[in-house]
């Protein structure tokens, strides 16, 4: 019945990363040259449009890192996740017009709107099997939208313009593309950072658990339903400063940067990534937001290839491109803490 | 000395039929009870109501004098039981370490503000998670690989994994469901060691066995259940003699030959 | 009053021609179809070329020959809908429900700018375009077109019904609810039977697309993603896998909508039914004919 032989197949396949490129992707300064990278381009290019690009670029990589939060750690599909960014950037526009206040400082209002935003959303809905979750999410990311459209403080279908800069200090004004572009990458930076921190912590496992087995989970004493609210709320955080940068970046806000496809090229940068993998989300991220400017000619078809690529991927390599590791490191036993087994070892 | 856990009358339906049928035995703590029965008697489901997973109709569980009847299953888990599953429910696409770190999720030690800052409160944690499953791994006598997904282990492994993580969750009560099956002779045997060295760690075990030369070998008492009532109680010698659960396990055939101890 | 009922009736049974397949599927093999409102533009855009490639149709003759695009239209979306369960859905039968969910996602977008890239994004004015004369009835305001679509969506309606109920096909889908494994066993080809679902489901919601098109005269690629939704609200709201629930599902949430836009404006009536699908999935998932499932662990 059981296999004993597995047992010594099993440790090989912790392989070393065998060429160049593979050891350049596990490598632990990967994000110190990704970082440096997106930090060193101004510098060779700073025209308007690459700079409205790689800003772009950017807020979707913090997009995508807070959509794996829950979708990628916790397995749960949100279609909407569009949504959280709407409300951090309606929320920013509103406040800081309202007060006349830099962005900077609509982060706290942002932080408490989207919190209560992901609490909404989820308190009713993270009982809900899977599949209810994600059409519900669905829902929801519309009600947002046609709310936002409909409404008189969000400025109805032409929505919200002339938002006041990011931040000024003196003369110094950060809203100036290149400086405003350096702002976004550092936040995003940290983000990307923390959330692949809370991946590799009690609560990331905890929503790792729920994801594999709820009830395994349920049975090791884990609440289910509140770690699951958390990964909501965690997202939702993401989202709401995603939608600080966007305002700050376009200094206008209207509804129609929030519909369904929106959503949906988030997710497709988690999944085409690799799902739970922070490094394949971000690379996903860019891919999905700059392949398109690069090819230009076929934008055309770029959603019709996005689609289908999700499907081929789910069919024949569910993990994404870029699978999380699912190894870490060995240790022999020493058995000193112990007494080993007493008798029975072979 | 009080009893660590006490089931009282209790019972389960699933529209018409009764899977539980007053079922009470309590368990002592370093005490082994085995619930046994044929198929269907209504063991797991007992199991579940016990642990949550199901809400029984009626009557009641004690665990250490309180009341957990009908709470929610981490809220059990939480007060001190802690269970294995009939069909393994490990995590599948995750390490054995990190399987056995999710029996030990409610020691944390750690925030999110910690894991975000990378702490020293953070660090101390999480060495102390790993270190804590490699000891379980040793305790349980697990020699395969640790920091590979566990979907890739053989069966026995991943029994061992299974109970390990329910340990580490350091629980008053170890309710394991069929541990025995599947494993060959050997692999028995240390299951057999391994209940012993569990109870002298304080703890008491309720399991629900097939295999009878475990069951009386290793368990004080003994629970017999059929069609979710119990038909007998007692040490095993007092069970194997009696005349009700013999024929639960032979049917009332006179013809059929006396069973012997190990079935 | 008696308007806000009759356009509640009208709508609702375009939603219930579309919740049926959605149920249907869902019914048989536990899939949440994401694709599917676009099967019903997918039938309204088959129509539409069909149409084109013919040249202009005479007005007198357009009930005619819209019944006979509709029958083409519901053969090839039918045959689109099992092509995608083919492709997609099947080798990803017993995937985790997130991939299989994603898959549906992915599906969906490729039907959407598939057609775009095909028909180019901007919207198209359907070739027939049902008119007639407006009378009262009762005191609603009803035409002709709306009664024959009426008529068409409750045959074929109950043409599912009595095939369901009465073929062994129908009855092969139903055992396959229960229990797939188990049907197997018994002989039942199991992939066939899910294809012909999903060949009955893609044609009716085809159908409803070609019925759209014909009667609001207007058809654009996204025009399944809304309606895609409701129709999931509506076979939520009957009690999803539940046939009959569907179809009274589609009228209830036909009835809501008109109702609440009617209370609280037209701009909210997509919000107003989100709005309701949330509150019965976190009220009452398993609808108004729906029976409770204990999950067993």
């Amino acid at each position: 019945m059981t296999e004993n032989v597995d047992t010594t197949l099993a440790p090989k396949r912790v392989r070393p990363p065998s060429n160049w490129l593979s050891r350049l992707f596990e490598s632990k300064q990967l994000g110190w040259i990704a970082l440096a990278l997106a930090v060193a381009i101004p510098f060779i290019n700073a025209t308007p449009y690459v700079l409205n690009v790689l800003t772009t670029a950017a807020i979707f990589v913090l997009l995508a890192s807070g959509l794996n939060i829950v979708v990628g750690y916790c397995g749960l599909l949100d279609l909407g996740y569009i949504a959280f960014m709407a409300v951090g950037a309606y929320t920013a526009g509103i406040v800081s017009k309202a007060f006349e206040l830099p962005l900077l400082f609509t982060v706290p209002v942002v932080l408490v709107m989207t919190i209560l935003a992901g609490l909404i959303i989820g308190a009713p809905t993270l009982r809900l099997r899977s599949d209810y979750l994600a059409i519900v999410t669905l829902g929801f990311g519309e009600i947002t939208r046609i709310t936002a459209n409909n409404l008189a403080i969000t400025g109805g279908p032409s929505g919200i313009f002339g938002i006041p800069g990011i931040l000024k200090i003196g003369d110094f004004d950060f809203q100036q593309p290149a400086v405003f572009y350096f702002v976004t990458v550092f936040v995003v930076a940290g983000m990307v950072l923390a959330a692949a921190r809370l991946g590799k912590s009690r609560l990331g496992r905890a929503w790792r658990f729920v994801r594999e087995d709820e009830d395994a989970a349920e049975a090791m004493g884990i609440h289910t339903y509140k770690v699951k609210l958390l990964a909501y709320i965690f997202g939702a955080i993401w989202g709401g400063i995603g939608g600080v940068l966007f305002a700050g970046h376009f200094s206008a806000v209207a509804p129609q940067s929030f519909i369904f496809l929106q959503s949906a090229l988030v997710l497709m940068a988690v999944v085409l990534g690799g799902m739970g993998n922070t490094r394949g989300v971000v690379l996903g991220a860019l891919v999905i937001s700059l392949l398109p400017e690069l090819l230009r000619d076929l934008a055309e078809y770029r959603y019709l290839a996005f689609g289908i690529l999700l499907v081929i991927v789910m069919v024949f390599r569910p993990q994404g491109f870029w699978p999380a590791r699912g190894y870490e490191p060995e240790r022999v036993p020493t058995g000193d803490k112990e007494p080993a087994v007493a008798g029975g070892t072979k | 000395m009080s009893a660590v856990l006490e089931v009282k009358d209790l019972q389960i339906a699933f529209g018409g039929v009764k899977a539980v049928d007053g079922l009470s035995f309590d368990v002592h703590a370093k005490q082994i009870v085995a619930v046994i029965g044929p198929n269907g008697a209504g063991k797991t489901s007992a199991f579940n109501c016990i642990t949550g997973f199901y809400k029984p109709t009626a009557g009641s569980v004690l665990l250490n004098g309180n009341a957990i009847t009908g709470k929610r299953p981490a809220d059990i888990a939480a007060a001190g039981v802690s269970r294995t599953f009939q069909n393994l429910r490990l995590f599948p696409d995750l390490t054995v370490l990190d399987n056995v770190r999710a029996g030990m999720h409610l020691y944390g030690g750690q925030s999110w503000a910690d894991a975000i800052f990378h702490t020293p409160r953070f660090k101390r944690s999480e060495a102390w998670y790993t270190e804590e499953a490699h000891r379980w791994l040793d305790f349980v006598g697990y020699t395969g690989p640790r920091g590979v997904p566990i979907r890739n282990l053989a069966y026995g492994q991943q029994k061992q994994v299974e109970i390990a993580r329910a340990l580490a969750r350091k629980s008053d009560l170890l309710l394991l469901d069929e541990p025995a099956a599947g494993l060959n002779y050997s692999e028995k045997q240390r299951l057999l060691e391994l209940c012993n060295r569990i109870r002298e760690l304080g703890t008491a075990i309720v399991l629900i066995e097939h295999d009878m030369g475990l069951v009386m070998e290793v368990s004080e008492r003994v629970v017999v259940m059929n069609f979710g009532k119990e038909i007998a109680e007692g040490t095993p010698a007092q069970v194997k003699a009696n005349p009700a659960v013999i024929e639960a396990y032979l049917g009332r055939d006179e013809d059929e030959e006396v069973p012997h101890g190990d079935a | 009053m008696m308007q806000l009922i009759w356009d509640g009736l009208f709508v609702g049974s375009f939603y219930a021609l579309i919740a049926l397949g959605y149920s249907m599927v869902y019914g048989i093999i536990k899939l949440l179809n994401f694709a599917h409102g676009d099967l019903y533009m997918l039938g309204a855009f088959i129509a539409f070329a069909v149409l084109s490639s013919l040249g202009g149709i005479p007005a007198s003759l357009s009930i005619g020959a819209l019944l006979v695009v509709l029958l083409l239209s519901m053969l090839l979306t039918g045959t689109a809908g099992v092509l995608i369960e083919r492709f997609a859905y099947r080798p990803l039968r017993g995937a985790p429900r997130l991939a299989v969910l994603i898959t549906a996602v992915g599906v969906s977008f490729s039907l959407e700018y598939g057609v775009a890239a095909l028909a180019g994004p901007n919207p198209k004015a359907f070739p027939i375009r049902l008119e007639g004369e407006v009378f009262n009835l009762i005191g609603a305001r009803v035409s002709l077109p709306q009664i024959v679509l009426m008529i068409i969506a409750g045959l074929l309606m109950i043409g599912l019904n009595s095939y369901i109920h009465n073929t062994s096909t129908g009855r092969a889908m139903r055992s396959i609810a229960l229990d797939r494994n188990a049907s197997l066993l018994m002989g039942i080809n199991v992939n066939s039977v899910i294809a012909r679902t999903f060949f009955i489901g893609s044609a009716l919601a085809g159908a409803a697309g070609v019925m759209a098109g014909a009667y609001y005269g207007k058809i654009d690629f996204l025009m399944g993603f809304i309606i895609g939704l409701k129709a999931f609200t509506a076979a939520v709201i009957g009690g999803i896998g539940n046939i009959k629930g569907a179809m009274l599902g589609g009228l209830v949430l036909g009835f809501v909508e008109a109702f609440g836009a009617q209370w609280f404006g037209g701009q909210w009536r997509d919000v107003f039914a989100f709005a309701v699908l949330i509150l019965f999935l976190t009220l009452r998932p398993t609808g108004i004919l729906g029976e409770r499932v204990t999950e067993r662990v």
